[in-house]
């Protein structure tokens, strides 16, 4: 059965909330991000400049502690692994199915303890982006299996309806917060639910970009090595933000750091936008000059990981269209590509030469 | 332990070979892990790979060249070319390191069985093929295979590595061993100067018709020449190799000449790597990721691949 809170009591609900840690939505700096929630959530936003990824794959992380003898380091401590229960409070819907994504990435054959811990210890309440908030310009999420209000990967999506927030569970750690926050939760009406419906189809309806799945990965298999890729790169500076700011984006660095006689190994989100990525000890790198790796992005979203994972790797949130300082913008490149292919015919005939 | 597959079982340097001086030295390392419990784990099959930590340093990825074993050994050979190697190349025996693995897949020997078996490799390249003709030439299977022979070059004499083993392979007369060396013919190397005793020059225009005198194994060339110059037979045979991505194009081009199926031709590829277990994103060729997929691939499944190695 759905149920209501109203806005006034969001603060009382927190508060009955005390054994989770609470992240949420708040403005620092004049920008828009995810924090410790001893203030305020803010409730209207539109997506912030940074996902929440970093709840569950933080930026910079401590694998485990390294074992010291005399003057060296001679082992691996056992790992500690994160066990705070938190509550991820106001995500975006798209950002939770990231989370879904990531999950089948880090389960693939090895598991990753880590991701897979935080993913059991925290509950992500998504806001759906309905009025008075609405999709930003550069959402795609209708186009790439999404919508403003999707389930996938939240544990609860609320909906604001006006004074107050249509509220559903999703799972049964979206159920342990209606039983925590008891009374502060009240049955919905069927106006209620008719506000939240008209809504969310408003919110679907304001989805103004598109980008077309369908043929795309044959597109880029056709179109591996067309001089289209050097074109569309050209104006790339290599900064990465893209890839930094992309909430299934989930390559990593690994490194030993030897402080004030302690040592850890960390790891480190990377990103394949730069050339140290690939380089080998050798000094080769395969994909030595910027095309190849902005390709590399494009392939990894729409062709490998549909291919290793059946999931596409990318959720339509549109920061990386927002943020690119030279306006690079993956739902051109994608409709680029597919013009390319069609415009080439085959493979042999897209594909200029290039050596090995 | 744990079961965290990032954190590494800790091992004891056992014995250090110093395999190749010079500027690229290479040194191998025979490690075996210290928690008993372990050993069936680290039972690797030839092909696969490990990773070894230099703990406050960091982690690198070895092909592992030692034999098959239930005892907690794993050999590597590491030519010094960044930090953590550089750290390694200091280690004494009764030292401690980290290992992670085996991970990759592997050679499938087993179906090699009643084949010919042609090994080639170039430069550190021979790290993991050594894995394999050890297999091979182990007394336990050495009855199951045909003719065996080993083809290996390195830039100058001093990078030729494993000189003791190479000395013994040569002894055998169940093995055919050619050896090369390009510092003649490399960018660091007089162009076209007269070769040094004991290693004369091919006919580099047409290698396959240079003159071989009897018993002479040993040349100046590219390993891809010296490769025209022994003209291995493909019927009933199977080929592995390593080397650097263009030593690799240029000797499967040579077989290519010889009459070789890219199906009979196995090599095991590298690109940098920091997990191995297909999470960190980097050793992608495509959609095949080299440390998941690989890192053996026969040639017929390398010219599948995108060009991007």
């Amino acid at each position: 059965m759905a149920k209501i809170i109203n806005k006034k009591d969001i603060g009382t609900l927190l508060e009955r909330l005390n054994d989770y840690e609470i992240y949420g939505p708040l403005e620092q700096d004049g920008v828009m991000s995810y924090g410790k929630l001893d203030i305020e959530p803010l409730l209207e936003f539109r997506n912030s400049r940074k996902p929440p990824k970093d709840y569950f794959f933080p930026q910079t992380e401590k694998l485990f502690d390294l074992k010291r003898e005399g003057p060296r380091f001679t082992g691996a401590e056992e790992a500690e692994l994160p066990d705070d229960k938190f509550l991820l409070f106001g995500t975006r819907p798209c950002d939770a199915r990231a989370m879904s994504a990531l999950d089948k990435l880090f389960t693939w054959d090895y598991v990753d303890p880590y991701f897979v811990k935080r993913r059991e210890n925290g509950t992500i309440i998504s806001f759906c982006c309905v009025p008075p908030t609405m999709p930003g310009p550069n959402c795609f999420c209708t186009s790439v299996g999404g919508s403003p209000c999707s389930e996938e990967g939240s544990d609860m999506l609320w909906s604001d309806i006006g004074d107050s927030f249509f509220v559903e569970a999703v799972t049964e750690k979206g159920e342990a917060i209606l039983s925590a926050g008891g009374d502060v939760f009240k049955d919905a009406s069927s106006d209620d639910q008719n506000v939240a419906d008209l809504t969310k189809k408003q919110a679907k309806e304001a989805i103004s970009r598109e980008i077309e799945l369908t043929g795309l990965p044959e597109a880029l298999e056709a179109t591996f090595t067309n001089e289209y890729w050097e074109e569309m790169a050209d104006r790339c500076l290599g900064c990465g933000i893209c890839t930094l700011l992309c909430p299934t984006c989930h390559c990593f660095d690994m490194n030993d750091v030897v402080k004030d006689g302690k040592g850890w190994r960390e790891r480190t989100w990377d990103s394949c936008q730069y050339p140290y990525y690939t380089i080998h000890a050798s000094g080769h790198n395969p994909r030595p000059v910027k095309q190849h790796r902005q390709r590399n992005r494009l392939y990894h979203k729409f062709l490998y990981m549909d291919r290793n994972l059946d999931v596409v790797g990318c959720v339509g949130c549109g920061r990386c269209i927002t943020q690119c300082p030279v306006n690079i913008d993956i739902i051109e490149v994608a409709s680029d590509i597919k013009e390319v292919a069609k415009e080439c015919g085959d493979g042999a005939a897209c594909n200029a030469e290039e050596a090995a | 332990m744990t079961d965290n597959v990032y954190v590494p079982v800790t091992a004891t340097v056992e014995k250090v070979t110093l395999e190749a001086g010079g500027a690229r030295p290479i040194r191998t390392f025979r490690f075996r892990i210290d928690d008993e419990k372990e050993w069936p784990k680290f039972h690797h099959k030839p092909g696969q790979f490990a990773i070894i930590s230099h703990f406050g340093t960091g982690e690198s990825v070895f092909a592992i060249t030692s034999y098959p074993n239930s005892e907690g050994i794993i050999e590597v050979s590491v030519m010094r070319v960044g930090n953590v190697t550089a750290k390694l190349h200091e280690l004494e025996v009764g030292d401690k390191v980290g290992i992670r693995g085996p991970y990759g897949n592997d050679f499938p020997v087993d179906d090699w069985k009643g084949k010919n078996m042609i090994f080639i490799g170039a430069g550190i390249g021979i790290s993991p093929v050594r894995s394999v003709y050890q297999w091979v030439l182990n007394e336990e299977n050495r009855k199951d295979f045909g003719d065996v022979t080993l083809i290996y070059g390195a830039r100058t004499p001093s990078d030729l590595a494993y000189k003791e083993e190479i000395k013994e392979l040569e002894a055998r007369d169940d093995l055919d061993l050619w050896l090369c060396i390009d510092w003649k013919f490399g960018p660091n190397g007089p162009t076209g100067e007269s070769a040094e005793d004991g290693w004369p020059a091919i006919n580099m225009q047409s290698p396959g018709e240079t003159e071989v005198p009897d018993g002479q194994n040993r040349f100046t060339c590219f390993v891809p020449q010296l490769v025209e110059v022994v003209k291995p037979d493909p019927k009933d045979a199977i080929v592995v190799t390593c080397g650097p991505p263009i030593a690799i194009k240029y000797i499967t081009e040579a077989l290519d000449r010889l009459g070789w199926q890219p199906e009979q031709i196995y090599t095991t590829l590298e690109n940098r790597m920091k997990c191995g277990i297909g999470k960190c994103g980097r050793c992608n060729i495509g959609e095949l990721y080299i440390c998941k997929h690989g890192p053996v691939f026969t040639s017929a499944e390398i010219c599948k691949m995108v060009p991007e190695f």
